[in-house]
């Protein structure tokens, strides 16, 4: 794994510490640390209900956590914490740098807006403001995301569910961002859809060399996608490391019966 | 007069609205909330334009009331009955007499002056609201001057109709920092919006008050290689031969026939009693 090298002369892209969400007296997630590197995928896996997507929200700043640090490498700045950023930095990190991924595309898509409209926003939000250019690039994307681009002017309630959850990407990496928190990108997929969608993720992550948090709770998915895993248990992480030695020679008893689990699937 | 105190609405709301009014006039372009008043007649009808007016009317104007360009309609003949009666102040056509001008889908053809205000009837203040129903979003959209969803709707135009096919309530960016909705005006009138005059704009049902204050900066939105075009018919006036006002085109006949002529009439008017002649017109001011 390339990302043991990085660790020695890299800043990390980002740093989480002691990250803490309460739901008045209930665990949200308690006590969160770890250093992403640059171009790194970090795996969160865990049950249902175990504080996977409340930690990528915490760490996205779509809530305010109780405690703790998200300290980003800023390109202008350096390592700044996005906690105590004001809001109009966080929401331009979040159109700029920053790239969240929803379970369900109607999330994060403007189904009331065409494709080409979907992955220009960014642009547009960002100060683009030749029609043209914008187009290029929306077209260019949709090819990235294996959609036609003579489906450019449709809105995506005329696509099937894998193809707005492409859309959906496209429309978030259209500005090049950093860093991607993805919550569960292949859930809700058939299977078959899914395989798809893993397949461009991957090749989409190593092309742009993307640093990404994916939550999932299906163990193929961080098997091809992520470098690095937690396992988080009531709010915990109880495990972390390489993937394949968390998922080949786990230590923790709860991760023993994740894995195990699986493979009786 | 009647029983009614000075323009319908008592004192205190008055008050309330000038304070909206001023704050508005400091910042230009921003959406200033108010509590609008019940008023009688329906929304629609220019509920917030009425108030704006009515808390500006002093004994000494003289207002005019146009609706689409013209004095004569029934909108514009109620709103301006209804001040002749509750607030006895004079009223006029011409343009060039009133010191008030309430208006409901056009800006004056006539260059307006220092001493005059234009009062706007506005349906729909938000200008994001087509692409963001969220009122808690949009408001802070605009305290974040996030206006990217603007150009996303201008780019869908482009897309689907080869331009920008938005004619009416054209988008504009005043003083460099709040996008703005001009209240259907036809996007013609845009370049209008940089004058001499004070612009307050009313919207009774939204319960907005917001302003342009004397030779504020105001852009229409655009993109490089679509740029903002004022449009209009590429005809002159039949009645006044004008060829630089904005038109309404007429039906004359079942056989089809058209006509061309100046939605601001007392525009159309002042120039045939100058002497200017169109296709279907005579110096008289009489139309074939
Ligand atoms: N808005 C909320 N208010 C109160 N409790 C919440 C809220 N959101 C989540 N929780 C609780 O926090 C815990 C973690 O929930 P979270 O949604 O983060 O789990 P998850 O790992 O993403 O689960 P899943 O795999 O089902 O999506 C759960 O006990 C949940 O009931
Ligand atoms: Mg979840």
């Amino acid at each position: 794994m390339g990302a043991q090298v990085k660790e020695q002369d890299m800043t990390p892209l980002l740093q989480v510490n002691a990250l803490t969400k309460m739901y008045g007296p209930r665990i949200g997630c308690k006590d969160v640390s770890f250093d992403l590197y640059p171009g790194e995928v970090m795996g969160i896996v865990g049950e249902s209900g175990s504080g996977k997507s409340t930690l990528l929200n915490a760490m996205a700043g779509h809530h305010a956590p109780d405690q703790g640090e998200v300290v980003f490498d800023t390109r202008v700045d350096g390592p700044v914490d996005t906690l105590k950023m004001s809001e109009p930095e966080r929401r331009m990190l979040g159109r700029t740098d920053w790239a969240f991924v929803h379970q369900h595309a109607r999330d994060g898509l403007r189904m009331s807006v065409s494709a080409g409209g979907n992955i220009g926003e960014r642009l547009m939000a960002v100060g683009g403001r030749h029609y043209g250019e914008i187009r290029t690039q929306a077209a260019d994307w949709l090819g990235r995301v294996e959609i036609s681009d003579s489906r450019i002017d449709d809105r995506p309630s005329a696509f099937s569910g894998g193809m707005q959850q492409r859309l959906q990407i496209a429309r978030n990496l259209v500005t090049g961002p950093r860093l991607v928190f993805m919550d569960e990108p292949t859930g809700g997929l058939d299977v078959s859809v899914q395989a798809r969608l893993l397949d461009l993720l991957r090749s989409l992550v190593r092309e742009m060399g993307l640093s990404a948090i994916i939550v999932t709770h299906d163990l193929a998915v961080v098997r091809l996608l992520a470098d690095r895993l937690m396992v988080m248990k009531d709010g915990h992480v109880v495990e972390s490391g390489l993937t394949d030695q968390v998922l080949d020679d786990p230590q923790h008893a709860y991760t023993q019966l994740l894995v195990s689990s699986v493979l009786q699937v | 007069m009647d029983d009614y105190n000075f323009a319908y609405l008592d004192e205190q709301t008055k008050r309330m609205i000038r304070r909206a009014i001023l704050k508005g006039l400091a910042v230009p372009g921003y959406q200033v909330p108010f509590a609008s008043r019940e008023m009688p007649m329906p929304y629609g009808w220019g509920t917030g334009g009425v108030q704006v007016s009515a808390a500006t009317l002093t004994p000494k104007d003289t207002l005019k009331v146009i609706d689409q360009g013209a004095d004569d309609t029934t909108n514009a003949v109620s709103i301006r009955k209804f001040f002749e009666r509750t607030a006895g102040v004079a009223t006029t056509e011409e343009t060039t007499k009133a010191s008030i001008i309430q208006t409901r889908h056009r800006i004056p053809e006539a260059d307006l002056t220092e001493d005059q205000i234009l009062v706007y009837q506005v349906p729909i203040p938000e200008p994001l609201r087509f692409l963001e129903p969220r009122e808690t979003e949009t408001r802070k959209m605009h305290s974040l001057e996030e206006y990217g969803l603007m150009h996303v709707k201008l780019y869908e135009d482009i897309s689907q109709h080869g331009d920008i096919a938005t004619s009416y309530a054209y988008p504009v960016k005043v003083e460099d920092r709040y996008v703005m909705d001009p209240s259907p005006i036809p996007k013609f009138d845009n370049p209008k919006l940089e004058m001499a005059a004070i612009q307050l704009f009313g919207a009774g049902r939204e319960q907005r008050i917001y302003a342009v204050p004397p030779y504020t900066k105001v852009v229409s939105l655009d993109f490089e290689d679509y740029p903002f075009e004022a449009s209009k018919a590429d005809h002159p006036c039949d009645l006044c031969g004008s060829e630089h006002s904005y038109l309404d085109e007429v039906i004359l006949d079942d056989a089809g026939n058209r006509m061309f002529v100046c939605s601001d009439t007392d525009y159309c008017r002042s120039r045939r009693a100058e002497g200017h002649v169109g296709r279907l017109g005579d110096s008289e001011g009489e139309a074939a």
